[in-house]
């Protein structure tokens, strides 16, 4: 039963030395000037990280087809609050959007 | 007594005396906790709403000060939406029917269920201290500036009381879902569940998922006021209409969460009483889990006048179309399943018929408010708070109604005077719609909420109104008598009074604690009337059989 | 070992596999709406850090990149540990088990210490949000809404990894009367997956609260 699937040692160590390894690249990163993709870098490793825990650490890969489809659907619905909310704020400084936002100190 | 007796001994029977009942696990009982933490936190609301139509019988605010007033439609709407609406028919009518309806002992997790109540209890009890302590002004929807820094009203304790009751609905999601993966008897396949209990899932997807953004959004609101930390102040460069995006994100799916499970009590109601399974069984299936998705992308709509981007309240005006839809279906396929059916007019099923028509007049009355050009007109008017009465009340509690008078026997043995129920029923009816109809009018005419007085050309209209609401009053209260009465005159129920089909209709009433003395095995397709018209055969396979 | 398995089993369950794969996925529901409450936080943050860049970025120079990166390592050490620990159950390695989650609600606690060490830095420093709050620097106000979200989020994690001890503290007894191995190790498995999410939250806030800008201090 794939439930009781035993993930072998190594293979914790080698997740937590990738872990390690981005979060040194992530704190590096942050110190080189990249324009816009100094976030997107910072995101993407993150999200990187996240997976490899999700995955690995949290057996996701070992787990009946019904676990990784609850992660998408709260990962979903969290780009649903952020997208719609920030749909809201992004727009409101178009023209013809009816409510000028406070500017940026 | 021997194992097997015990075994088939009512689970009301099964324990007596107060302990038994507060530290019991099983589902059946819980359900009847639940029955009577919502009975009590309905009268609180009803009391409230007394209060207001007593005050707008009259044109002057003389009854109660402005203030005072704003305390008591506060208390009305929080009372009603949280502690009412929101638990009533899934902690009573879920809890008692969802295993029984899919062959299972009892939810996947018992003792959880069990705190899911006491929780329930602690949130209300938080929240009557507030109220002793003053009361709540800002309306139910909490809405900072006000509410954040100049109210000085009990925000504190309700808007706790408020928080840990979301982790009542939050558990009671949590169980259903993984009661309905993982505890179906044997043959119970997915597209052999009862219409019941797809609505439920789908309830609890909503409960899952929203729940915990209002969650957060009320500790934003205590740390905002306790410590001034900005989040929505403007002097502090926040904004108080985040707190409205944050709100809106579960309390628009909220009254999703309030309608499903009255749609679930539909769909079992007209089945049973035209005999006839349910036109487009899967439509009504996915339409459910459709109002569950689409219902998390409209929130906007509650929004379109806050000083939100007229690009995103387009967007969501027509996402609020969307939500329309699968409702819609469900109505269509309700009343096609009435067609050529043998309809029996029986208590449960008039309450689903006046459901059909009340949730269809409140459904499309919140299609013409998505519409953003007519909300501009009639936001914050009478029209709003006609428009989800009639959903609420002449959608959810027609539900609620229905199902009790539906599964009152299998619940407890016991029959109710069917003369009353009519009574009590037309009351109901009646008094909704003279209560509720003319709001609209005064909507449309300009009236706002949430105001103690008005100009004296309404009086008419709000007299008319608060008439309609001694009605429905009395028709409320008259199930308490009678339904009380039943437990120790009335007469005594079989397995099956309505002759209807469904696992909980195959086991005695009450049921056994374990609900079933043997694990049933299921061959029949739900609402498989027709193949029972060829003779009495039971819709489950023996168990030693298949 | 016929008894254990008996009383391990809750009677609405009909096999220990029903009951293993419940509980799992009660929690994976759990943590969803984990999910979905440190959302809101997150659009909160992504917000205001969307309109005042600037503000962020002085709010985030104030806090210790060196701390914060070694509380970041003692948190994925925590999570190797605890995924070490549910392996040791399912091998039936009792002493194993309870080592490593010993060693799992001792980097906990490292990280809630080294978090008050940071709190109290920032008392010193009038920087906690409120009636006492002071930022010398331009985007003076704006910047009291970065601390705000880093105290209501670092605390609401704080929050949940003190939580998350002490129910490590009942799973450490439950681990040293024996009660669990490769027969029944759901509650193990369960907080595991806790302690993974918990972890997560960590990963996004590190480079979100204290890596913004960083740039424009290295460049001077």
């Amino acid at each position: 039963m794939s439930a009781h699937h035993v993930v072998p040692v190594k293979t914790y160590l080698a997740v937590f030395g990738a872990l390690m390894v981005f979060t040194a690249v992530t704190v590096a990163a942050a110190f080189v000037d990249l324009g816009a993709f100094n976030n997107l870098v910072m995101l993407g490793i993150a999200v990187a990280k996240a997976t490899l825990v999700v995955l690995i650490f949290m057996h996701v890969k070992y787990s009946t087809r019904l676990v990784p489809v609850v992660v998408v659907g709260a990962v979903l619905w969290l780009l649903i609050l952020f997208g719609l909310t920030m749909a809201d704020y992004v727009s409101r400084g178009w023209l013809g959007a009816g409510s000028p936002w406070p500017t940026a100190w | 007594m021997s194992a097997h007796e015990s075994a088939g001994k009512s689970y009301l029977e099964d324990g007596h005396g107060l302990k038994s009942w507060l530290l019991t696990f099983d589902h059946k009982r819980i359900g009847i906790l639940y029955l009577l933490g919502v009975s009590f936190f309905f009268l609180l609301g009803g009391f409230f709403a007394l209060l207001v139509r007593l005050e707008l019988l009259t044109p002057q605010g003389d009854l109660l000060s402005p203030d005072a007033y704003n305390h008591v439609f506060t208390m009305h709407g929080v009372f009603m939406v949280f502690f009412f609406l929101i638990p009533a028919i899934p902690g009573t009518l879920g809890n008692f029917l969802l295993p029984i309806m899919i062959g299972a002992k009892d939810v996947a997790f018992p003792k959880l269920n069990l705190l899911s109540w006491y929780v329930f209890m602690a949130g209300g009890a938080l929240t009557m201290y507030g109220l002793f302590t003053g009361g709540v002004d800002t309306g139910w929807t909490f809405y900072p500036p006000y509410s954040s820094l100049y109210s000085s009203s009990a925000v504190l304790p309700v808007g706790l009381g408020v928080f840990v009751n979301g982790f009542a609905s939050i558990l009671t999601g949590v169980n259903f879902m993984v009661t309905v993966h993982r505890m179906r008897a044997p043959g119970m396949t997915w597209f052999r569940l009862p219409l019941f209990v797809w609505s439920h899932y789908a309830t609890s997807l909503i409960m899952v998922l929203g729940t915990p953004v209002v969650a957060i959004t009320l500790v934003l609101l205590v740390l905002e006021r306790l410590f001034h930390f900005g989040f929505f102040d403007a002097a502090k460069g926040g904004d108080p209409v985040l707190f409205q995006h944050l709100f809106w994100f579960y309390s628009h799916p909220a009254v999703y969460i309030m309608i499903l499970p009255s749609m679930a009590v539909i769909s079992e109601l007209v089945a049973a009483f035209a005999r006839k399974r349910i036109f487009g069984y899967h439509a009504v299936a996915f339409a459910s889990i459709g109002i569950a998705v689409l219902g998390f992308l409209v929130w906007g709509h509650h929004m379109y006048v806050s000083s939100q981007s007229v690009y995103a309240g387009v967007v969501f005006s027509l996402l609020t179309m969307l939500v329309a839809i699968p409702s819609a279906i469900k109505v269509f396929n309700w009343t096609f399943t009435l067609y050529k059916g043998s309809v029996a007019l029986e208590m449960p099923m008039l309450y689903a018929m006046g459901f059909l028509g009340l949730f269809t007049i409140g459904g499309l009355t919140g299609v013409f408010l998505g519409t953003l050009g007519f909300d501009v007109h009639v936001h914050d008017t009478y029209f709003v708070v006609a428009h989800f009465h009639y959903v609420m009340v002449g959608g959810t509690i027609m539900g609620y109604l229905g199902g009790l008078h539906y599964w009152w026997p299998k619940m407890t043995g016991r029959m109710y005077s069917k003369f009353w129920g009519l009574t009590s029923g037309w009351l109901v009816f009646v008094g909704f719609n003279l209560t509720f109809f003319p709001q609209f009018l005064l909507g449309v005419q300009g009236m706002p909420r949430r105001y103690h007085a008005y100009p004296d050309e309404w009086q008419v209209l709000n007299v008319l109104s608060g008439a309609g609401a001694s009605v429905l009053g009395v028709g409320l209260l008259l199930p308490v008598v009678y339904f009380l009465w039943s437990l120790k005159h009335g007469p005594i129920a079989g397995p099956n009074p309505w002759g209807a089909f469904g696992l909980e209709w195959q086991t005695t009433s009450p049921p056994p604690t374990t609900n079933f003395l043997e694990t049933p095995v299921i061959v029949h397709e739900a609402y498989d009337y027709e193949s029972r018209a060829a003779g009495p055969a039971a819709e489950t396979a023996p168990t030693s059989g298949r | 070992m016929s008894s254990e398995h008996s009383t391990a089993l809750a009677h609405q369950f009909d096999s220990p596999e029903q009951q293993k794969e419940s509980a799992t996925l009660g929690m994976w529901f759990f943590l969803a709406q984990e999910a979905l409450f440190f959302g809101g936080l997150f659009v909160t943050y992504l917000l205001y850090r969307w309109r005042d860049p600037s503000a962020f970025a002085a709010g985030s120079h104030e806090l210790d990149i060196v701390l914060g990166g070694f509380n970041t390592v003692v948190l994925i050490g925590s999570s190797l540990t605890m995924a070490l620990a549910v392996r040791a159950a399912q091998t039936d390695r009792r002493r194993q088990l309870v080592g490593f989650l010993l060693a799992t609600g001792g980097l906990g606690l490292v990280f809630l210490v080294v978090k008050y060490f940071e709190y109290a830095e920032k008392w010193h420093h009038h920087l906690i949000p409120g009636d006492a709050f002071h930022f010398a620097g331009p985007p003076g106000e704006r910047t009291e809404l970065f601390f705000s979200l880093y105290f209501a989020m670092t605390g609401m994690h704080a929050l949940h990894m003190v939580i998350g001890v002490a129910v490590l503290a009942w799973i450490l007894k439950r681990a040293r009367a024996g009660e669990f191995g490769s027969h029944y190790y759901n509650p193990v498995e369960c907080f595991g997956l806790y302690w993974h999410f918990v972890d997560i939250v960590w990963i996004f806030l590190f480079p979100l609260l204290y890596l913004i800008g960083r740039h424009y201090q290295a460049g001077g």
